[in-house]
């Protein structure tokens, strides 16, 4: 995408050992400013530490990351002004309707009028499709609508970076699409970074413009560029494998 | 950051609305409802000028959005880049018959009466918490909802330390009028039985009725919080979550449990006078009884320890619940341990009090 820019993520050499268990090391890529950038790997291979490292949840036990040029141990507080992070399991506050997760932030760091703060934040729902759902509780809504919920209060405050934990596991391949359509439509409206998790082959030729391929049995990643070169040239089995499942 | 600029001028009968500067959520506080006013009561032939804006976000998007709806007429857009002019579209696309930007209801009362109420705490409380180092999280506050937590910790409290007020006042009463008819001295049992209430047993029960119904309630709350990634979210939304979650429920807790013991307190005492007179003692006896017994200071002192136990109880609650574990028995342990503690550490401080009280001459 737009090269010339500064990266918007460069993680250098990390690594993350739990009480000497290493989970991975070594590793290290950049993510251009405006890409999708996918963290692909089998379900324990440490995507999800990975990420909880790259949104300052988890100091790297070993190298650096910056995330917007900030070093995300240093400098969290301003890491954290520049990302919106859609968990895995949705996150979402059980006991506030769907209008008012996404107001949270608003509420937090804005001087805005209650009036003000509704309506962006029912813009931010009716972006992600949820128009008519925005008086509704967290357990009156769908695993789909979850993760479209959490991503709009992700945008709450419009960050440029946005990290999504698996959006579409978990859900039938039609709403699994449907949130690969999203990603997609919410990269040609808002000038985002996006760093998405996922395991599913489909989203990753649907949405991203590079990934990195983690490896349990590795200890690291094993593939590093653009998913049609993967599938095409890479020589490692577990890559080879892993893109051409369909093919067999 | 730079702040957003706002102007309104006349142009040939028109109104112009000219913004300036970055249209995003943190930007748009000071301009926003006088924006929205100024497009509402615009004539035909308003323009709105965003030349000179260097960004507009979705949030500055909702913003021109909101200007749209609510002026009458037609709009002339002056400036508008083609980036935005899409971002509005695909907004409008997205919003079905104009955007209704009604706030609910509930966040209505929930927000104003709690930001009323954070306007005064702050007023008076700015130079107390200046000590502190609040007041740099003092926003954080805003998320919590101090007045629904004294609801369920205290309001709906109250049926059941009536009832083990009243029960427990009565079976003391009960238990010492058989030893102490012997020596004919069974109307003291008024005495005894309101003294140990207003010093011990007020107190005591009230924090066990809180630990059980409350710290427990806490620990559940916020281990599910913790283990559904809630807390997660909030401390990468940059959002203290030890204020939000923490001090309301700490706060509320000490608030409520003075109430729990003066409500032992009474129901006790009624239950003790109820034995008392089927005993055959007047009520006007029993009642001069316990004035000599007990004076003010017995109230206030057993009231005081409550406000403690309420804090020590409300604290171990929200620490259990945060520093619960993964796993489906996280919650429950938490719970438990929040219970445990609470009564464990509440009977401690009470021991604690006693020595001093002793020592003070109390
Ligand atoms: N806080 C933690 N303490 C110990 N082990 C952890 C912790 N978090 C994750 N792990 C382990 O790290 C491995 C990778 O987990 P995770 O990153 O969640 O995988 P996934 O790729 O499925 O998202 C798992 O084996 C998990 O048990
Ligand atoms: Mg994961």
């Amino acid at each position: 995408m737009s090269g010339a820019g500064a990266p918007a993520i460069v993680v250098d050499h990390a690594g993350q050992s739990f009480g000497g268990r290493v989970i991975f090391e070594d590793v290290s890529f950049t993510v251009a400013t405006g890409e999708v950038f996918v963290v692909l790997g089998g379900s324990g291979c440490g995507k999800s530490t990975l990420l909880n490292q790259m949104i300052g949840l988890l100091t790297p036990t070993k190298g650096r990351i910056t995330v917007g040029g900030h070093d995300v141990v240093a400098r969290v507080a301003a890491v954290r002004r520049e990302i919106g992070v859609m968990f895995q399991s949705g996150a979402l506050f059980g006991s506030m309707t769907l209008l008012e997760n996404v107001m949270l932030p608003l509420v937090m760091f804005t001087d805005l009028p209650a009036r003000a703060r509704a309506e962006i934040a029912r813009i931010k729902l009716a972006m992600v499709g949820l128009a008519e759902a925005v008086n509704l509780l967290p357990s009156e809504i769908s695993g789909g609508m979850a993760k479209r919920a959490a991503i709009a209060r992700a945008l709450a405050l419009d960050p440029p970076i946005l990290f999504l934990d698996e959006p579409s596991a978990g859900l039938d391949p039609i709403t699994g699409a449907g949130l690969d359509r999203l990603i997609l439509d919410l990269r040609a409206t808002l000038d985002c970074t996006f760093v998405v998790v996922t395991h599913e082959l489909q989203s990753i030729f649907a949405i991203a413009d590079r990934c990195v391929m983690l490896d349990r049995a590795a200890r690291g990643m094993i593939a590093l560029g653009e998913p049609r070169d993967l599938q095409q040239s890479s020589t490692h089995p577990t890559v080879r494998a892993f893109f051409n499942r369909d093919a067999q | 950051m730079t702040a957003v600029r706002l102007e309104v001028s006349n142009e040939g009968g028109g109104t112009v609305i000219s913004l300036a500067g970055p249209l995003t959520a943190t930007a748009l506080a000071p301009v926003w409802t006088r924006a929205v006013d100024a497009a509402r009561r615009a004539g035909d032939g308003l323009a709105i000028d965003v030349a000179g804006a260097e960004l507009v976000d979705t949030s500055g998007a909702a913003l021109l959005l909101a200007l749209e709806r609510d002026h009458p007429g037609r709009i002339e857009w002056r400036g508008l880049g083609e980036k935005p002019t899409q971002l509005m579209a695909r907004l409008r696309a997205a919003v079905p018959n104009g955007v209704t930007a009604k706030v609910p209801a509930r966040t209505v009362t929930r927000t104003s009466v709690w930001q009323t109420f954070l306007i005064r705490v702050t007023f008076f409380g700015e130079t107390i918490l200046a000590t502190l180092s609040l007041p740099g999280k003092l926003r954080f506050l805003r998320g919590g909802n101090f007045f629904r937590l004294v609801e369920r910790a205290g309001t709906q409290a109250m049926p059941l330390v009536g009832m083990m007020g009243f029960l427990i006042g009565m079976i003391l009463a009960f238990q010492s009028a058989i030893p102490m008819r012997q020596f004919g001295a069974d109307i003291y049992v008024a005495a005894l039985v309101s003294l140990s209430l207003f010093r011990e047993l007020g107190p005591l029960l009230g924090a066990v009725i809180l630990a059980g119904r409350t710290g427990s309630a806490f620990a559940a709350e916020l281990g599910t919080m913790v283990v559904n990634e809630e807390v997660a979210a909030l401390t990468t939304m940059g959002i203290d979550a030890e204020t939000m979650l923490v001090i309301p429920r700490m706060a509320a807790a000490m608030v409520v449990m003075p109430a729990l013991a003066l409500g032992v307190d009474i129901a006790g005492v009624l239950g003790m006078g109820l034995v008392m007179m089927i005993l055959g003692f007047p009520p006007s006896a029993i009642l001069n009884q316990i004035q000599m017994a007990t004076g003010p200071y017995d109230l206030l002192l057993g009231l005081f320890k409550a406000v403690v136990f309420g804090a020590a109880i409300g604290l171990i609650g929200c620490r259990a619940g945060l520093t619960a574990g993964g796993g489906p028995r996280a919650v429950g342990e938490a719970a438990t341990s929040a219970v445990v503690g609470g009564i464990v550490v509440t009977i401690l401080l009470d021991g604690l009090f006693a020595v001093i009280f002793y020592r003070l001459g109390l």
